[in-house]
């Protein structure tokens, strides 16, 4: 019925804005096409001025509404981060000048411009200064902007330090899967054709296959795997190896002002290096649920948009402690051959041992 | 120039009888009708029924974004099982989502665009009867319409249209098992995207071949008026990019059914297991699809700036500032779009010195659109400006071109990428400066030729409101996303109610959607004085309502096929003579006189 009604609204509204449209033209014609077109001219020469002034205030009204809203009114929680926005806040100088410079002059001349009377136009059809003018002043600054950006972008993609915590990512429809290399500080190796969600979701390889041509790799043995949560410790560099199971992800991290992209059969890495913990930033964000989320920044299916993890941010006592309650994930595909004492607890499916990391974090 | 010659022989053996002429029949003169004037026409309203329901879908989706937790009993009646109890799902979403791009992109800016105008304008401008080969424009036009009725009936599969986003990355494109969108309705969609590629090279051979050989006497390509020059580029652009997004999608149709491993390489998929695929690259896809999709940008924009320029130097009275840098930009421009396409692939795990070349060939492109930007508004300076409808959307579209144009800066700088990328800052750029700024390029060529096409008037106040309204409602929609963007909110998510770093935007985005709604109505407020106005506009009485110097309001009111009933003019000038020595315009075909200056 609502329906009917609001159509039926703007038909109304359609009819009379057409209606009074069609009015004017035959006013139009009456007062003569000449004296009507410079009557419109007036009326929409005005407008021109009106849409410059009200379109500044409303560029400066949706910054203070929103830039508080925005991540740049919080400082970015990396030391890549950092340097982003800086990027950001000298391209917006640059930028944000020629934008105001701009539009001000398009419609400042759009309306001293209009239609006179007497006015004889300036026959200027060329200009070489003028011309090598706005291609050279523009191709400077550029430079500029690229050479500070490039030298961000070599340091992003620089090879992480060595004493990097390794975290491996793997996206998959639709949860992260984090793994982290163990004791040894290898990572096993893999195979995408030995996964099994139930009890080896990344395709770790530790037993042998005549078929696939595989060999068990012991580095596996004490691999730690988790979902949906990871944990990083404050100012230690962290290297992603980052990958995927099915499509396309994207590992991005707001806060961090960082991200990229998991593809299936193609790693890619990414190191940042956190500067507060998930605590100190509950206090500088003023957010009490605040959290540093993961979101997959790369369609990858219907539930793309729930496809969210967490990292956790803590000291390195914190995460020392975190890493000691973690249990190899070999122990849950071979309980048998967990150490004796532990094996119960060893072979509690993955999310328990999540929940009893969250503990551990909660307690601190 | 012996085609141009047969057909002028026959005119003149048939005298100045235009209707007698071809004895059509409704089905030759309206359907399969080989002349170029229609064939634009059918492209343009092709375009706008495209337009309308891929409008209707943004709408749809922005219900979703603004009103998360209402329901909409109606969208249930008009959608069905895709909005059970008036929420739109998941699946419905992405397959608006991507199809509103599919189509935006494809039916509407690029055919309903370039099809329309490359079609209408380059014949009558350089002055010819009609397009190099009209039988070849005839099948461009019906493969356009295929590839429509293919994209239409890709929503009434079982399964749902494509909903991976109008990029179509694989895997989430090449496998069926990982997103029901990628059954049926996947197919369906390349089907209709290669006969679209079909439609746009059999277009943009004819539009290069008419260019270059159908000239009439005096056009050399320096008189050319600018929106020939940019339908010329726009034309090159498309033959040498679409044939790899074609070869593209052939991989990819293989990989689909025929178990190759182009893209496809260690897969394990929910609830069926592992892929045999092995070796594939998923990247290689995105190289061969920006390989188009960035030209396609241009592809997009470069007619808008073409008639933009046109139509502020008409009604500006006064010469386009700079020709030669102005066609010298587009060519850089036209060469650049081919070395940038990388920059949409920073964060793919690109080799990073790769990234650092695209960087500086796209920030490079920042030179010509800057000389493009003064150049227009060094013709707006001293000029004696007239603000038709189309005079306004041309303005309209250098402010939008500006503002969108220099956070592609932002976006082009690998740096400030790696945390926009893929976020609404991302949508607020592209739909600025590509969506709404080249809509507005083709509004503005709808009401400055219009007159043309149909011999009646649009009417004016209804035109004023329109770009007025449009204009705010442009901004207001996209100007905020800039700061969801900057707070990393990704695009194409279905619901940020669970994000705790997204979930602020609530009411901006309930602000947006209702301001979606409005501008759409205002839209067809804009259909509605389209249609009425081929019945029943005003009747033209000045052949030459703009006193425009180009060749086109040289032809009568209605021209019939052919275009011009004698001889065709002789051109003796660039088409910018506005206030020369004083004279408020001096057309094409007007011979040089002898105490005429030299410019």
């Amino acid at each position: 019925m609502t329906m009917y009604l609001s159509l039926a609204v703007i038909l109304l509204v359609f009819v009379v804005i057409f209606q009074i449209a069609k009015a004017s033209e035959y006013v139009a014609v009456l007062k003569g096409e000449e004296q009507n077109r410079k009557q419109t001219n007036k009326i929409n020469g005005f407008l021109m001025i009106a849409f410059l002034v009200l379109g500044l205030i409303g560029v400066w009204y949706c910054n203070k509404l929103y830039f508080s809203k925005s991540l740049l009114s919080v400082e970015a929680a990396s030391i890549q981060g950092e340097k982003v926005d800086m990027m950001i806040y000298w391209t917006l100088g640059v930028t944000g000048v020629v934008f105001i410079a701009t539009q001000i002059l398009l419609f400042v001349l759009a309306y001293k411009y209009q239609e006179k009377e007497n006015r004889k136009v300036y026959f200027f059809a060329h200009s070489t200064f003028l011309e090598l003018l706005w291609t050279s002043v523009p191709a400077i600054v550029l430079t500029g902007l690229i050479v500070f950006g490039l030298k961000n972008w070599s340091f992003f993609t620089s090879e992480a330090p060595k004493d990097a915590l390794q975290v491996e990512v793997t996206g998959k429809q639709f949860g992260w899967i984090f793994r982290y290399p163990g004791k040894d500080a290898t990572f096993g190796k893999k195979y995408f054709k030995v996964i099994d969600p139930a009890s080896n979701s990344l395709g770790l390889i530790w037993r042998d296959s005549a078929e696939l041509n595989l060999k068990d790799d012991p580095y596996s043995h004490d691999d730690i795997v988790t979902e949906g949560t990871m944990y990083v410790v404050k100012g230690k560099p962290c290297k992603l190896i980052i990958g995927s199971r099915d499509v396309i992800h994207d590992v991005g991290l707001s806060q961090f002002r960082l991200k990229m992209d998991a593809v299936p059969g193609i790693p890619t890495t990414m190191w940042f290096t956190p500067k507060y913990t998930t605590e100190e930033m509950k206090t500088k964000t003023g957010n009490p649920n605040f959290q540093y989320e993961i979101s997959c920044d790369q369609m990858c299916g219907n539930g793309h948009y729930s496809m969210k993890g967490v990292i956790v941010v803590v000291s390195q006592e914190e995460y020392d402690a975190w890493l000691a309650k973690q249990k190899p994930y070999y122990f849950s595909a071979f309980p048998e051959k967990a150490p004796v004492e532990k094996a119960v607890e060893a072979a509690k499916p993955a999310t328990e041992m999540k929940a009893a990391a969250t503990d551990t974090a909660a307690k601190k | 120039m012996s085609h141009e010659a047969t057909l002028h022989t026959s005119h003149d053996a048939h005298g100045h009888h235009d209707h007698h002429e071809h004895h059509q029949s409704f089905i030759s003169k309206y359907i399969f009708s080989m002349d170029h004037k229609m064939i634009a026409k059918q492209f343009l309203i092709t375009g706008m029924i495209w337009a309308v329901l891929g409008g209707l879908m943004s709408v749809f989706f922005r219900l979703q974004l603004g009103f998360p937790d209402t329901s909409f009993p109606w969208l249930e009646t008009i959608l069905g099982k895709w909005a059970k109890g008036g929420h739109i799902t998941p699946e419905a979403y992405y397959a608006l989502v991507t199809t509103h791009g599919t189509v935006l992109v494809f039916f509407v800016l690029t055919a309903g665009l370039s099809g329309t105008f490359a079609n209408f304008l380059i014949p009558l401008q350089i002055g010819a009867r009609d397009m190099a080969s009209p039988f070849m424009n005839m099948l461009s036009y019906w493969f356009f319409f295929l590839a429509g009725v293919v994209m239409l009936s890709s929503m009434f599969v079982e399964t749902g249209p494509f909903s991976g986003g109008w990029t179509a990355y694989p895997p989430l494109s090449a496998l069926g098992s990982a997103s029901p969108g990628s059954k049926t309705g996947m197919d369906l969609w390349i089907v209709a995207m290669a006969l679209f590629v079909v439609s746009s090279l059999l277009g943009g051979l004819n539009y290069i071949a008419t260019v270059l050989n159908m000239r009439t006497k005096g056009m050399s390509m320096t008189r050319l008026p600018l929106t020939v020059w940019a339908l010329f580029f726009t034309a090159v652009l498309g033959v040498l990019s679409f044939p790899v997004l074609f070869s593209g999608f052939i991989l990819l149709i293989f990989d689909r059914n025929f178990g190759t491993s182009f893209y496809l390489s260690d897969i394990f998929v929910n609830g069926v297991g592992a892929l045999p695929n092995e070796g594939g690259s998923a990247i290689l896809f995105q190289h061969l699809f920006w390989f188009l999709g960035h030209p396609e940008v241009y592809i997009i924009l470069l007619p808008a700036m073409g008639m933009v320029s046109e139509i502020l130097s008409t009604n500006s009275r006064k010469p386009i500032f700079g020709y030669m840098a102005m066609v010298g930009s587009m060519f850089a421009i036209a060469v650049l779009a081919f070395l940038v396409w990388a920059h949409h692939m920073f964060v793919t795990g690109l080799n990073p010195f790769l990234g650092s070349i695209f960087v500086l060939l796209t920030l490079l492109i920042a030179v010509p659109s800057a000389i493009k930007v003064f150049n227009w508004l060094t013709t707006l300076w001293k000029g004696n400006i007239r603000f038709t409808p189309a005079m306004l959307f041309a303005i309209g579209f250098v402010s939008l071109f500006i503002s969108g144009g220099l956070t592609g800066i932002w976006l082009g700088n690998s740096s400030i990428d790696i945390h926009l990328h893929d976020t609404y800052f991302v949508i607020a750029h592209f739909h600025i400066v590509m969506g709404v700024a080249s809509m507005f390029g083709m509004f503005a060529g709808i009401y400055h030729w219009f007159p043309k096409m149909y011999g009646r008037q649009m009417n004016s106040t209804l035109g004023y409101i329109h770009f007025w309204t449009t204009m705010t409602g442009a901004y207001l929609i996209f100007w905020p996303m800039h700061y969801e963007g900057l707070a990393g909110m990704p695009r194409r998510y279905y619901d940020y109610s669970i994000w705790e770093s997204f979930k602020q935007f609530g009411d901006l985005n309930r602000f947006i959607s209702i301001i979606v709604i409005i501008v759409f109505l205002v839209q067809l407020l804009f259909l509605l004085n389209f249609f009425y106005s081929i019945i029943k506009g005003r009747k033209l009485t000045k052949q030459n309502p703009w006193d425009s110097n180009t060749l086109e309001w040289t032809a009568p009111i209605n021209p019939g096929h052919g275009n011009w009933p004698g001889e065709i003019p002789e051109v003796y000038r660039w088409a910018y003579d506005y206030g020369k020595d004083g004279k408020e315009f001096i057309p094409q075909n007007v011979p040089i006189g002898d105490d005429e200056s030299h410019h």
